[in-house]
């Protein structure tokens, strides 16, 4: 089956994007696919990388960027653009836009528009919700 | 795109007091473009999303409300509100924004966009979507 996950929350506040990661790799042990992992209100943060936590805990945004579909290949994980914006994600090219020094959205994350979540609806199987 | 779903926007959340409501319809306006079958519902906080009346004056927020209004232009006009989330914060259907649309079948007249069904109701509605997305 071809899953797509949108998440809603940031990390370690709440436990949505564990979750999720959870879920997305049982779904790919069991031979499914990921489409796309969306990324929307404070879930943008999930892509920060800038995100230094504890020696002894889990790091999402590394198991999110280390995350492989079954054959290896990589997963689409996209940022909205605007979420993303208004809360100070930038990568370089945003960054560049609005004349702010540093950028900071992962490199196996991309910013994308909103159109990227219906798409996400459209062709998979199923558009899985994580948050609040 | 020649697949049309049905894709359902659940909003239960107040305006101002969160970021959800103001980002569910963004959401919305974008999906427009997709020309997809789109039905939205207000339950729980989220049936004050389109309260009369709403003044954002003392809160220095943008006062968004005025937007639902838009959604008829964009073909979006099945809005339903939980008669039971309403009762439960002492509101009725008089306490709603008059929502419209003009329906192209029939000479373009205007009909109301906001319906109040029951959470029985709502649920059958919930279970013959494609896609609902939780805001």
């Amino acid at each position: 089956m071809k899953f797509s996950i949108q998440i809603n929350e940031g990390p370690y506040q709440h436990q949505a994007s564990d979750t999720a990661y959870q879920f997305a790799k049982a779904a790919i042990e069991k031979g499914h696919e990921i489409f796309r992992v969306f990324f929307y209100h404070d879930g943008v943060n999930n892509a920060s990388n800038f995100t230094v936590p504890p020696q002894d805990d889990r790091n999402v945004v590394k198991l999110w960027a280390e995350l492989k579909q079954s054959d290896g290949s990589d997963i689409d994980k996209v940022v909205c653009v605007a979420a993303a914006l208004r809360r100070g994600m930038l990568d370089e090219s945003e960054a560049g836009k609005n004349s702010i020094e540093g950028h900071n959205i992962h490199p196996s994350f991309r910013i994308s528009g909103l159109g990227q979540l219906i798409e996400a609806g459209i062709q998979s199987d199923r558009l899985v919700v994580f948050g609040d | 795109m020649s697949i049309t779903k049905k894709f359902m926007y659940l909003n239960r959340k107040s305006s101002y007091g969160t970021v959800y409501a103001i980002e569910s319809l963004e959401v919305v306006l974008i999906a427009a473009a997709f020309d997809q079958d789109v039905s939205l519902a207000f339950i729980d906080d989220g049936v004050f999303q389109i309260v009369n009346g709403q003044n954002t004056d003392g809160i220095g927020m943008k006062n968004f409300s005025k937007t639902f209004h838009a959604l008829g232009d964009y073909d979006i006009n099945k809005l339903y509100v939980s008669k039971e989330s309403l009762d439960e914060r002492g509101l009725n259907e008089d306490d709603i924004m008059p929502l419209v649309y003009e329906d192209e079948d029939d000479d373009w007249a205007e009909k109301p966009s906001v319906k109040v069904v029951s959470n029985a109701e709502l649920s059958l509605i919930m279970s013959e979507q494609d896609v609902c997305l939780s805001f």
